[in-house]
C-alpha cells in the first residue's frame, strides 16, 4: 500500500523525469571533450591504419616480389596486382593499384606481406577531386613511401617488439 | 457593391465549387480535402455574419479533428474507384428526388416570415458573441444542453461497446504494468571482491 | 505624427500597407528567431551531451543557421514518381501557414498586437489544430510507406493531445474569465505569485507536455521516428521543400512557447511588482520555455506509441478533468481568490 502511495507521488510528481534532467542540466557545465581538428588533433598509434605506400629497401630496389597474397586477402577486392619476370630473373610487378574508394582500410595486407612491402600510413589528410583521383598505381604508392619511408620505418621499429 | 459582399459572394463561390469537388472528385483523398475547404469557407462566410464563436468553432472541431480523423480512414483505404461508379446512374431517379424534395423544404423555409427581416442591429460596444452564447446555453437552454451531452456520451459508449472485441489468447503488454517496474525489482547487486581463477582450475579447462 | 502623415498621404490604402508592416514585423523577427533556434538547439544540446556544437561558421559559429539555409535553397527538390505532386507541394504550405497566422492575436506588450480579438485563444487553437493536415499531406502524397505510417502516427497523436490541451486552457479561461489574450495577461498581474502556474499547476504541465507531442518533439516524435522510420512524414522532401518543414517545426515551437508564457507564466508582466513590465520580460520567459523543450530532447528518449497513447487518454485527460472540477468547485466557496 505504502509503496502503491509512493509509487503514485513518484509518478505524478515526475520526480524520475526531474533527476533525469537533473542529470543533463550537470553535464551542460561539464568541461567538453570535443577536440577541436584542425587546430588539436587526436594522438594516432604507430599502428594507425591510413593511406598505403609501397615501400623500398635502403639500395633503391623496390620491396614487393609480387606474391599476390595481399591481393588475395584483400576482403574488398581493392588491390590488382600484374607480375612478369625482369631481366635479372627476380619476379616483380608491373601493375599494382589500390582503389581506395573500395578499400575498407582493415591492414590485412599489411599484415599478409611478407616482406614489409606495402603499408598503412599515418596519412588521412587527402582527398581526391575527380573519381579518378583516388584510385592509387604502383608509382603514386612507391612516391608515397618514397616521402614518408622515414615515419614508415620508425612506426615497424615501435611496433616489432609486439609482432 | 459593398465590400463584405463582394468577400460574401466570393467565399460563397468557392464553397460551393469546394462543395461540388466533394462529390464530383475520383480520389476520396482530394474529396476529403475539399471538405476541409467548404467548413473553412464556411467558417469565412459565418464570421462575415459576426458569429466569430460558432464560426472558430466549426473550424477547430470539424476541420481540426472530425476530417483528421475522417482522411485517416480515407488514406488507409483502398477503394476501388471504378467498382464504386458503376451503379452510379442507376440510383439517379432516387437521388433527384431526394435533392428535389431538399430543395422545396429549403425554399418553404427561407421564403417563410422566421427569415424575413432586415439587416441586422449593429452590435454595441463590448459586445461578445461568445459571452452571449454561453449565457444562452447555460441559463435558458441548459437542460436541453446537458441532454444532447448525455446522448452524445451513450453514443460514444456504445460505439465503444460495439467495437471492442475481447479475443482470447491474445498478447498485450500494459504500460501501466511495465512503468510500475523498479530497477530494484529486476536486478540485483552482488558485491564481491576480486579474484584469480585457481591454478589447478584453469589446468583443467585447458585439458578439457 | 510622421504616421498621421503617410496616413493622409496614401488614403484608402493606408490600412492594407500598415497593416502588411506589422505582419512583416512580426514575421521577420519570427524567422529569424527559428534560425537561430536551430543554432541555439544544437549548441545546447551538444553541451549537454558534453560536446561542443557547432562552431565553425562564423564566430562562435552565428553563421550557421545561414549558411544551412543557403544550402537548403540550392539544393534540388526530388519529386518522388508516383507521388500526388499537387499535394506534395502544398503540403509544406499547409504545415507552415497556420504557424505563422496564429501569431496575429499574440499580444507581445500592452497594447502591442496585430489583431486584439475577443475569441483570441480560440482562434489560436482552431489555428495550430490545421498544422496537422501538412503532416497528414505530406506523408499520404509521398507515396512511401515510411512517411505514411509517420503520418498515421502524427494524426493520431495530434488530435488526441488536443484534447488535453484544451482541457487545460479551459482552466485558465475559468481563471482569467476571458478568451482575449491581452486580458488573461492582465487578469495575472500582481507578481511572479499571482501567474496561473501556481493555482493550475497540473494544467502548466499537461499544457507543456502536451505541447511538446504537439509539436511532434522528443521525446514524442515518433512521427518522425528516425530510428525506426528514417524521418516519418517528411523522408521524401528535400531542398526547400524540407526547409519549410524545418521552419513550420520550429515557428510552432516559438508559438507553443510564447502561448505557455502568456497564459501560465504572466506574458509580458515583471516577476517582482514594482519593476516595469514589458516585452522583454515576454522574450525572456519564452526563451526559457524553449531551452526546456531542447533540455527535453536532450534528456528524454523517445516514447513507445502506445505510451503515448495512455499518456494523453488515460492520464491527461482524467488530470485535467479532475482538476477543472476543484477548480469549478472552489470558485464557488469564498476561497475563489485562490483561482484568479
Amino acid at each position: 500500500m505504502i509503496s502503491r502511495i509512493k509509487h503514485f507521488f513518484d509518478t505524478f510528481l515526475l520526480t524520475e523525469l526531474v533527476r533525469g534532467m537533473a542529470l543533463t542540466g550537470r553535464y551542460f557545465y561539464a568541461r567538453k571533450i570535443t577536440i577541436e581538428y584542425p587546430e588539436e588533433r587526436a594522438p594516432q598509434s604507430p599502428r594507425f591504419r591510413g593511406l598505403h605506400a609501397q615501400r623500398r629497401y635502403p639500395n633503391g630496389e623496390e620491396r614487393c616480389i609480387a606474391c599476390k597474397l595481399c591481393e588475395a586477402v584483400c576482403p574488398a577486392l581493392a588491390i590488382q596486382i600484374e607480375s612478369e619476370q625482369r631481366e635479372d630473373g627476380s619476379r616483380r610487378t608491373t601493375r599494382y593499384d589500390i582503389d581506395l574508394t573500395k578499400c575498407i582500410f582493415c591492414g590485412f595486407c599489411e599484415e599478409a606481406c611478407p616482406v614489409d612491402a606495402i603499408v598503412e600510413t599515418r596519412i588521412y589528410e587527402y582527398h581526391g577531386e575527380q573519381r579518378g583521383d583516388l584510385y592509387y598505381t604502383k608509382d603514386m604508392l612507391l612516391a608515397v613511401g618514397d616521402k614518408h619511408e622515414a615515419q614508415i620505418a620508425q612506426d615497424k621499429a615501435a611496433d616489432a617488439p609486439y609482432r | 457593391m459593398e465590400f463584405t459582399s463582394l468577400v460574401f459572394y466570393l467565399f460563397s463561390a468557392i464553397l460551393v465549387l469546394a462543395g461540388l469537388r466533394v462529390i464530383t472528385a475520383k480520389n476520396p483523398v482530394h474529396a476529403a480535402l475539399s471538405l476541409v475547404l467548404a467548413f473553412f469557407t464556411a467558417g469565412c462566410i459565418w464570421m462575415l455574419l459576426e458569429a466569430e464563436f460558432l464560426a472558430i468553432t466549426l473550424v477547430l472541431v470539424y476541420i481540426g479533428a472530425v476530417m483528421v480523423l475522417f482522411l485517416f480512414v480515407v488514406m488507409m483505404l483502398d477503394i476501388n474507384i471504378e467498382e464504386l461508379r458503376k451503379g452510379f446512374w442507376d440510383n439517379l431517379p432516387l437521388a433527384a428526388l431526394v435533392a428535389i424534395l431538399m430543395v422545396l423544404e429549403m425554399g418553404t423555409v427561407l421564403s417563410g416570415s422566421y427569415f424575413d427581416y432586415a439587416a441586422p442591429l449593429a452590435k454595441p460596444e463590448g459586445y461578445s458573441n461568445t459571452k452571449e452564447l454561453g449565457m444562452l446555453l447555460y441559463t435558458d437552454y441548459v437542460y436541453p444542453f446537458e441532454l444532447a451531452a448525455v446522448v452524445l456520451l451513450v453514443a460514444m459508449v456504445a460505439a465503444i461497446g460495439l467495437t471492442l472485441r475481447r479475443r482470447p489468447g491474445r498478447k498485450w503488454v500494459d504500460p501501466a504494468q511495465q512503468i510500475k517496474v523498479k530497477r530494484g525489482d529486476r536486478i540485483r547487486l552482488v558485491s564481491m571482491a576480486p579474484q584469480k581463477p585457481s591454478a589447478s582450475k584453469a589446468d583443467e579447462e585447458e585439458e578439457a | 505624427m510622421t504616421l498621421d502623415y503617410f496616413a493622409n498621404l496614401l488614403g484608402p490604402v493606408w490600412l492594407p500597407v500598415w497593416t502588411l508592416a506589422k505582419i512583416v514585423a512580426i514575421v521577420a523577427p519570427l524567422l529569424l528567431g527559428v534560425a537561430y533556434l536551430t543554432y541555439a538547439e544544437r549548441r545546447i544540446i551538444g553541451y549537454m551531451q558534453v560536446r561542443l556544437g557547432c562552431n565553425r561558421v562564423g564566430p562562435w559559429g552565428l553563421l550557421q543557421p545561414i549558411a544551412d539555409g543557403l544550402k537548403l535553397m540550392f539544393k534540388e527538390i526530388v519529386i518522388p514518381s508516383g507521388a500526388n505532386k499537387g499535394l506534395f507541394i502544398l503540403a509544406p504550405v499547409l504545415a507552415m501557414a497556420p504557424a505563422l497566422a496564429a501569431w496575429a492575436v499574440i499580444p507581445f506588450a500592452d497594447g502591442l498586437v496585430l489583431a486584439d480579438i475577443d475569441a483570441g485563444l480560440l482562434y489560436v487553437m482552431a489555428i495550430t489544430s490545421m498544422g496537422v493536415y501538412g503532416v497528414v499531406l505530406a506523408g499520404w502524397a509521398s507515396n512511401s510507406k515510411y512517411a505514411f505510417l509517420g503520418s498515421m502516427r502524427s494524426a493520431a497523436q495530434i488530435v488526441s493531445y488536443e484534447i488535453a490541451m484544451g482541457f487545460a486552457l479551459v482552466g485558465v479561461l475559468m481563471s482569467a474569465q476571458s478568451l482575449n489574450l491581452t486580458d488573461i495577461v492582465q487578469a495575472q498581474a500582481g507578481g511572479f505569485w499571482h501567474w496561473y502556474w501556481l493555482p493550475l499547476f497540473p494544467m502548466f504541465i499537461v499544457y507543456l507536455v502536451s505541447g511538446t507531442a504537439e509539436l511532434n518533439r522528443a521525446p514524442f516524435d515518433v512521427a518522425e521516428g528516425e530510428s525506426e522510420i528514417v524521418a516519418g512524414f517528411h523522408v521524401e522532401y528535400s531542398g526547400m521543400a524540407f526547409a519549410i518543414f524545418f521552419l513550420a517545426e520550429y515557428a510552432n515551437m516559438i508559438l507553443v512557447a510564447t502561448l505557455t508564457s502568456t497564459l501560465f507564466l504572466g506574458g509580458w508582466l515583471s516577476p517582482i511588482p514594482g519593476v516595469p513590465d514589458g516585452i522583454v520580460w515576454l522574450l525572456a520567459k519564452i526563451s526559457f520555455v524553449l531551452f526546456l523543450f531542447l533540455w527535453f530532447r536532450a534528456t528524454f528518449p523517445r516514447y513507445r506509441y502506445d505510451q503515448i497513447m495512455r499518456l494523453g487518454w488515460k492520464v491527461f485527460i482524467p488530470v485535467t478533468l479532475v482538476w477543472l472540477l476543484v477548480e469549478g468547485a472552489v470558485m464557488q466557496t469564498p476561497w475563489s481568490y485562490l483561482f484568479h
